[in-house]
Protein backbone atom coordinates (compact mmCIF):
# COMPACT_ATOMS: atom_id res chain seq x y z
CA UNK A 1 0.00 0.00 0.00
CA UNK A 2 1.60 3.50 -1.08
CA UNK A 3 1.88 6.29 1.54
CA UNK A 4 1.47 10.17 1.32
CA UNK A 5 1.88 12.62 4.13
CA UNK A 6 -0.53 14.74 5.31
CA UNK A 7 0.01 18.28 4.69
CA UNK A 8 -1.81 19.32 8.14
CA UNK A 9 -0.54 17.03 10.48
CA UNK A 10 2.56 15.59 8.88
CA UNK A 11 0.79 12.21 9.44
CA UNK A 12 0.86 8.82 7.02
CA UNK A 13 -1.90 8.76 4.61
CA UNK A 14 -3.03 5.33 3.45
CA UNK A 15 -3.63 5.10 -0.26
CA UNK A 16 -5.14 2.24 -2.66
CA UNK A 17 -2.72 0.90 -5.45
CA UNK A 18 -5.10 2.66 -7.97
CA UNK A 19 -5.30 5.68 -6.31
CA UNK A 20 -6.20 8.43 -9.49
CA UNK A 21 -5.34 11.86 -9.47
CA UNK A 22 -8.78 14.23 -8.62
CA UNK A 23 -9.68 11.36 -5.80
CA UNK A 24 -10.26 12.97 -2.55
CA UNK A 25 -8.92 10.71 0.87
CA UNK A 26 -8.89 11.56 4.25
CA UNK A 27 -5.71 11.92 7.01
CA UNK A 28 -6.73 9.12 9.52
CA UNK A 29 -4.69 10.94 11.90
CA UNK A 30 -6.02 14.61 11.65
CA UNK A 31 -9.22 13.93 9.46
CA UNK A 32 -8.22 16.65 7.20
CA UNK A 33 -9.56 15.60 3.15
CA UNK A 34 -6.69 15.87 1.05
CA UNK A 35 -7.04 15.54 -2.44
CA UNK A 36 -4.30 13.54 -5.22
CA UNK A 37 -3.10 16.10 -7.64
CA UNK A 38 -0.13 13.96 -8.78
CA UNK A 39 0.36 9.77 -8.53
CA UNK A 40 3.84 9.83 -9.57
CA UNK A 41 4.95 11.33 -7.51
CA UNK A 42 2.20 11.00 -4.98
CA UNK A 43 1.28 15.01 -4.54
CA UNK A 44 -1.78 16.44 -2.70
CA UNK A 45 -3.37 19.06 -1.46
CA UNK A 46 -6.01 20.25 0.55
CA UNK A 47 -9.38 19.29 -0.72
CA UNK A 48 -11.91 22.44 -1.44
CA UNK A 49 -14.36 22.96 0.79
CA UNK A 50 -17.74 21.79 -0.59
CA UNK A 51 -20.09 24.35 -2.19
CA UNK A 52 -23.61 25.27 -2.36
CA UNK A 53 -24.07 23.92 -5.81
CA UNK A 54 -22.47 21.01 -5.41
CA UNK A 55 -24.36 17.85 -5.30
CA UNK A 56 -25.62 15.11 -8.24
CA UNK B 1 -13.56 5.72 -30.01
CA UNK B 2 -12.63 8.95 -27.71
CA UNK B 3 -14.23 9.75 -24.63
CA UNK B 4 -14.10 12.37 -22.39
CA UNK B 5 -14.88 12.71 -18.48
CA UNK B 6 -15.41 15.98 -17.28
CA UNK B 7 -15.08 15.58 -13.44
CA UNK B 8 -13.97 18.14 -10.22
CA UNK B 9 -13.56 15.21 -7.95
CA UNK B 10 -12.99 11.67 -8.65
CA UNK B 11 -15.60 9.88 -6.39
CA UNK B 12 -15.64 5.80 -6.19
CA UNK B 13 -18.48 6.41 -9.00
CA UNK B 14 -15.78 8.17 -11.35
CA UNK B 15 -13.55 5.49 -10.60
CA UNK B 16 -15.73 2.56 -11.55
CA UNK B 17 -17.33 4.15 -14.70
CA UNK B 18 -13.35 4.57 -15.72
CA UNK B 19 -13.08 0.99 -15.33
CA UNK B 20 -16.51 -0.20 -16.99
CA UNK B 21 -14.87 2.16 -20.44
CA UNK B 22 -11.91 0.32 -20.02
CA UNK B 23 -13.19 -2.77 -20.17
CA UNK B 24 -15.39 -2.21 -23.10
CA UNK B 25 -12.00 -1.31 -24.71
CA UNK B 26 -12.40 2.52 -24.38
CA UNK B 27 -9.54 4.88 -23.62
CA UNK B 28 -11.08 7.41 -21.03
CA UNK B 29 -9.48 11.23 -21.24
CA UNK B 30 -9.62 12.99 -17.69
CA UNK B 31 -10.24 16.37 -17.78
CA UNK B 32 -10.64 18.18 -14.27
CA UNK B 33 -13.06 21.63 -15.07
CA UNK B 34 -11.23 23.27 -12.68
CA UNK B 35 -7.98 22.99 -14.69
CA UNK B 36 -9.14 23.49 -18.21
CA UNK B 37 -10.64 26.27 -19.84
CA UNK B 38 -12.56 26.43 -23.02
CA UNK B 39 -12.08 29.29 -26.25
CA UNK B 40 -14.90 29.67 -27.56
CA UNK B 41 -13.86 30.44 -31.05
CA UNK B 42 -11.68 27.13 -31.06
CA UNK B 43 -14.18 24.21 -30.53
CA UNK B 44 -12.04 21.41 -33.00
CA UNK B 45 -10.39 20.09 -29.84
CA UNK B 46 -13.65 19.26 -27.99
CA UNK B 47 -15.10 18.17 -31.75
CA UNK B 48 -12.60 15.45 -31.56
CA UNK B 49 -14.44 13.72 -28.82
CA UNK B 50 -16.90 11.33 -29.87
CA UNK B 51 -18.85 11.68 -26.53
CA UNK B 52 -18.34 13.40 -23.20
CA UNK B 53 -19.70 12.45 -20.28
CA UNK B 54 -20.12 15.11 -17.61
CA UNK B 55 -19.25 13.71 -14.03
CA UNK B 56 -18.86 17.78 -12.24
CA UNK B 57 -20.09 18.24 -8.33
CA UNK B 58 -20.30 21.59 -8.81
CA UNK B 59 -23.69 22.43 -10.67
CA UNK B 60 -22.96 25.68 -12.01
CA UNK B 61 -19.57 24.59 -13.44
CA UNK B 62 -21.10 21.43 -15.08
CA UNK B 63 -23.97 23.36 -17.01
CA UNK B 64 -22.10 25.81 -18.21
CA UNK B 65 -19.67 23.00 -19.78
CA UNK B 66 -22.06 21.22 -21.21
CA UNK B 67 -23.75 25.16 -22.86
CA UNK B 68 -20.51 25.29 -24.81
CA UNK B 69 -20.08 21.44 -25.89
CA UNK B 70 -23.82 21.49 -26.65
CA UNK B 71 -23.35 25.02 -28.78
CA UNK B 72 -20.20 23.21 -30.36
CA UNK B 73 -22.24 19.72 -31.10
CA UNK B 74 -19.97 17.52 -29.42
CA UNK B 75 -22.56 14.80 -27.84
CA UNK B 76 -22.87 14.90 -24.05
CA UNK B 77 -24.24 12.69 -21.29
CA UNK B 78 -25.80 14.17 -19.83
CA UNK B 79 -26.70 17.52 -22.26
CA UNK B 80 -27.04 20.56 -21.05
CA UNK B 81 -30.82 21.05 -21.06
CA UNK B 82 -31.37 17.88 -19.03
CA UNK B 83 -28.85 19.40 -16.56
CA UNK B 84 -30.52 22.87 -16.63
CA UNK B 85 -33.93 21.17 -15.77
CA UNK B 86 -32.32 18.74 -13.02
CA UNK B 87 -30.16 21.05 -11.16
CA UNK B 88 -32.82 23.42 -11.08
CA UNK B 89 -35.87 22.48 -8.35
CA UNK B 90 -38.30 24.92 -10.20
CA UNK B 91 -36.96 23.88 -13.50
CA UNK B 92 -37.78 20.06 -12.93
CA UNK B 93 -41.37 20.81 -10.99
CA UNK B 94 -42.39 22.91 -14.10
CA UNK B 95 -41.03 20.18 -16.52
CA UNK B 96 -42.69 16.94 -14.55
CA UNK B 97 -45.94 19.51 -14.36
CA UNK B 98 -46.51 20.12 -17.92
CA UNK B 99 -45.59 16.29 -18.58
CA UNK B 100 -48.44 15.66 -16.27
CA UNK B 101 -46.58 13.38 -13.79
CA UNK B 102 -47.47 12.96 -10.78
CA UNK B 103 -45.53 15.28 -7.90
CA UNK B 104 -45.65 17.02 -4.76
CA UNK B 105 -47.42 20.24 -4.48
CA UNK B 106 -45.04 23.19 -4.66
CA UNK B 107 -45.64 26.73 -4.44
CA UNK B 108 -42.94 29.68 -5.42
CA UNK B 109 -42.84 33.17 -4.20
CA UNK B 110 -40.03 35.53 -3.83
CA UNK B 111 -40.50 37.67 -0.58
CA UNK B 112 -40.46 35.95 3.00
CA UNK B 113 -44.29 37.53 3.11
CA UNK B 114 -45.27 35.85 0.15
CA UNK B 115 -43.47 32.78 1.17
CA UNK B 116 -45.24 32.50 4.32
CA UNK B 117 -48.32 32.89 2.68
CA UNK B 118 -47.63 29.35 0.17
CA UNK B 119 -46.79 27.65 3.57
CA UNK B 120 -49.65 28.50 5.26
CA UNK B 121 -51.61 27.73 2.18
CA UNK B 122 -50.11 24.49 1.62
CA UNK B 123 -50.40 23.58 5.17
CA UNK B 124 -48.27 22.44 8.02
CA UNK B 125 -45.62 20.83 7.70
CA UNK B 126 -44.02 22.40 4.77
CA UNK B 127 -40.75 22.00 3.23
CA UNK B 128 -38.54 24.69 2.25
CA UNK B 129 -35.75 23.72 -0.49
CA UNK B 130 -33.14 25.22 -2.15
CA UNK B 131 -33.50 25.40 -5.84
CA UNK B 132 -30.51 24.82 -6.03
CA UNK B 133 -28.57 22.18 -4.45
CA UNK B 134 -28.15 18.74 -3.17
CA UNK B 135 -27.23 15.69 -0.82
CA UNK B 136 -30.13 17.07 0.94
CA UNK B 137 -28.41 19.97 2.28
CA UNK B 138 -30.56 23.48 3.71
CA UNK B 139 -33.54 21.50 3.28
CA UNK B 140 -36.14 22.65 6.57
CA UNK B 141 -39.25 21.02 7.25
CA UNK B 142 -41.44 24.18 8.92
CA UNK B 143 -44.01 22.80 11.46
CA UNK B 144 -45.79 25.90 12.28
CA UNK B 145 -45.50 29.47 12.04
CA UNK B 146 -43.10 30.49 14.24
CA UNK B 147 -40.70 27.99 12.74
CA UNK B 148 -41.75 29.57 9.03
CA UNK B 149 -41.19 32.97 10.15
CA UNK B 150 -37.62 31.89 11.73
CA UNK B 151 -36.43 30.03 8.83
CA UNK B 152 -37.78 32.69 6.13
CA UNK B 153 -36.12 35.69 7.86
CA UNK B 154 -32.66 33.85 7.95
CA UNK B 155 -32.74 32.64 4.62
CA UNK B 156 -33.47 36.10 3.30
CA UNK B 157 -30.93 37.84 5.41
CA UNK B 158 -27.98 35.09 5.33
CA UNK B 159 -28.31 33.47 2.10
CA UNK B 160 -27.19 34.52 -1.34
CA UNK B 161 -29.85 36.29 -3.76
CA UNK B 162 -30.79 32.74 -5.04
CA UNK B 163 -32.52 32.03 -1.66
CA UNK B 164 -34.68 34.36 -2.14
CA UNK B 165 -36.68 32.45 -4.50
CA UNK B 166 -38.76 30.22 -1.92
CA UNK B 167 -39.59 26.82 -3.72
CA UNK B 168 -41.95 25.95 -1.07
CA UNK B 169 -43.19 22.06 -0.96
CA UNK B 170 -45.77 20.20 0.49
CA UNK B 171 -44.67 17.49 3.11
CA UNK B 172 -45.53 14.55 1.88
CA UNK B 173 -45.43 11.90 5.08
CA UNK B 174 -43.65 8.90 3.84
CA UNK B 175 -43.12 5.61 5.60
CA UNK B 176 -39.96 6.15 6.69
CA UNK B 177 -38.22 5.47 3.40
CA UNK B 178 -38.41 6.74 -0.28
CA UNK B 179 -37.36 5.06 -3.46
CA UNK B 180 -34.54 5.87 -5.98
CA UNK B 181 -35.01 4.44 -9.42
CA UNK B 182 -32.31 5.02 -11.98
CA UNK B 183 -33.15 5.37 -15.54
CA UNK B 184 -30.40 4.23 -18.24
CA UNK B 185 -31.59 5.67 -21.88
CA UNK B 186 -35.80 4.23 -22.01
CA UNK B 187 -34.64 1.90 -19.17
CA UNK B 188 -35.12 1.78 -15.50
CA UNK B 189 -32.39 -0.82 -14.55
CA UNK B 190 -32.57 -0.67 -11.08
CA UNK B 191 -34.69 1.22 -7.97
CA UNK B 192 -33.39 0.97 -4.50
CA UNK B 193 -35.55 1.90 -1.00
CA UNK B 194 -33.58 4.35 0.98
CA UNK B 195 -34.75 3.49 4.80
CA UNK B 196 -33.74 6.67 7.60
CA UNK B 197 -35.37 7.41 11.15
CA UNK B 198 -35.00 11.50 9.83
CA UNK B 199 -37.26 12.41 7.73
CA UNK B 200 -34.32 13.29 5.02
CA UNK B 201 -33.47 9.79 3.20
CA UNK B 202 -30.96 10.76 1.33
CA UNK B 203 -27.71 8.21 1.64
CA UNK B 204 -25.04 10.91 1.83
CA UNK B 205 -27.22 11.80 5.18
CA UNK B 206 -27.13 8.42 6.59
CA UNK B 207 -30.26 6.88 4.72
CA UNK B 208 -29.89 3.03 4.17
CA UNK B 209 -30.31 1.26 0.73
CA UNK B 210 -31.99 -1.84 0.03
CA UNK B 211 -32.94 -3.59 -2.78
CA UNK B 212 -36.43 -2.24 -4.08
CA UNK B 213 -37.99 -4.91 -7.14
CA UNK B 214 -39.01 -2.43 -9.98
CA UNK B 215 -43.32 -3.05 -10.04
CA UNK B 216 -44.55 -1.43 -13.24
CA UNK B 217 -45.41 1.65 -11.74
CA UNK B 218 -41.87 2.83 -10.67
CA UNK B 219 -40.89 1.74 -13.94
CA UNK B 220 -43.70 4.05 -15.41
CA UNK B 221 -43.46 7.07 -13.39
CA UNK B 222 -39.62 6.51 -13.56
CA UNK B 223 -39.58 6.79 -17.57
CA UNK B 224 -41.96 9.68 -17.32
CA UNK B 225 -40.11 11.70 -15.10
CA UNK B 226 -36.93 10.77 -17.07
CA UNK B 227 -38.92 11.49 -20.31
CA UNK B 228 -39.95 14.86 -18.80
CA UNK B 229 -36.72 16.31 -18.10
CA UNK B 230 -35.02 15.22 -21.60
CA UNK B 231 -33.60 11.72 -20.56
CA UNK B 232 -30.21 10.61 -20.36
CA UNK B 233 -29.22 9.49 -17.67
CA UNK B 234 -30.96 9.92 -14.29
CA UNK B 235 -31.98 8.76 -10.83
CA UNK B 236 -35.17 9.22 -9.78
CA UNK B 237 -36.54 10.42 -6.29
CA UNK B 238 -40.02 8.84 -5.63
CA UNK B 239 -41.87 9.99 -2.10
CA UNK B 240 -44.63 7.32 -1.48
CA UNK B 241 -47.86 8.81 0.28
CA UNK B 242 -49.72 7.70 2.79
CA UNK B 243 -52.52 6.13 0.50
CA UNK B 244 -49.38 4.03 -1.37
CA UNK B 245 -49.25 6.50 -4.49
CA UNK B 246 -45.82 7.67 -5.79
CA UNK B 247 -44.94 11.01 -6.39
CA UNK B 248 -41.68 11.95 -8.05
CA UNK B 249 -40.16 14.37 -6.15
CA UNK B 250 -36.41 15.22 -7.75
CA UNK B 251 -34.31 14.08 -10.60
CA UNK B 252 -30.88 14.13 -10.61
CA UNK B 253 -28.50 14.32 -13.39
CA UNK B 254 -25.01 13.14 -12.25
CA UNK B 255 -25.78 10.57 -10.15
CA UNK B 256 -24.40 8.68 -7.39
CA UNK B 257 -24.50 5.09 -7.35
CA UNK B 258 -21.86 3.72 -4.94
CA UNK B 259 -24.35 2.34 -2.56
CA UNK B 260 -26.82 0.53 -4.92
CA UNK B 261 -24.66 -1.73 -7.32
CA UNK B 262 -24.30 -3.78 -3.97
CA UNK B 263 -28.00 -4.06 -2.73
CA UNK B 264 -29.52 -4.17 -6.60
CA UNK B 265 -27.04 -6.71 -8.31
CA UNK B 266 -26.97 -4.25 -10.97
CA UNK B 267 -23.76 -3.02 -12.41
CA UNK B 268 -24.90 0.15 -12.80
CA UNK B 269 -21.45 1.53 -13.79
CA UNK B 270 -21.24 -0.86 -16.84
CA UNK B 271 -24.98 -0.04 -17.64
CA UNK B 272 -24.00 3.49 -17.97
CA UNK B 273 -20.90 2.97 -19.86
CA UNK B 274 -22.48 1.10 -22.02
CA UNK B 275 -24.96 3.75 -22.90
CA UNK B 276 -22.34 6.52 -22.85
CA UNK B 277 -21.15 3.93 -25.79
CA UNK B 278 -24.45 4.45 -27.78
CA UNK B 279 -24.18 8.19 -27.36
CA UNK B 280 -20.78 8.03 -28.48
CA UNK B 281 -21.56 5.40 -31.61
CA UNK B 282 -24.85 8.41 -33.01
CA UNK B 283 -27.32 7.22 -30.67
CA UNK B 284 -29.52 10.17 -29.83
CA UNK B 285 -29.76 11.19 -25.84
CA UNK B 286 -33.60 12.41 -25.77
CA UNK B 287 -36.19 9.95 -25.08
CA UNK B 288 -39.74 9.95 -26.38
CA UNK B 289 -42.23 11.35 -23.25
CA UNK B 290 -43.81 8.11 -21.86
CA UNK B 291 -47.50 7.86 -22.81
CA UNK B 292 -50.18 7.85 -20.14
CA UNK B 293 -49.38 10.97 -18.35
CA UNK B 294 -52.33 13.78 -19.25
CA UNK B 295 -52.10 17.22 -17.54
CA UNK B 296 -53.42 15.48 -14.63
CA UNK B 297 -51.11 12.64 -14.48
CA UNK B 298 -51.17 12.07 -10.31
CA UNK B 299 -55.19 11.01 -11.09
CA UNK B 300 -54.04 8.61 -14.17
CA UNK B 301 -51.09 6.77 -11.88
CA UNK B 302 -53.34 6.15 -8.60
CA UNK B 303 -56.36 5.24 -10.44
CA UNK B 304 -54.48 2.56 -11.99
CA UNK B 305 -52.87 0.91 -9.14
Amino acid sequence: MRTVTCIECAGEVPLTDDVMIGEIVECPDCGVELEVREVDPLTVELAPEIEEDWGE
Amino acid sequence: MRVGLLYSRIRVEEKLIVAALEARGVEVELIDVRRTHFDLERPEPWQEYDVVLERCVSHSRALAALQILDRWGVPCVNPAPVASVCGDKLATSLALTAAGVPTPPVRIAFTPEAALEAIEELGYPAVLKPAVGSWGRLLARVNDRDAAEAILEHKSTLGSYHHSIFYVQGYVDKPGRDVRSFVIGDETVCAITRTSEHWITNTARGGRATNCPVTPEIDRLSRAAAGAVGGGVVAVDLLETPEGAFLVNEVNYTMEFRNSMEPTGVDIAGRLADYVMRVGEGAPVAMAPAEGFGHNGAAVAREER
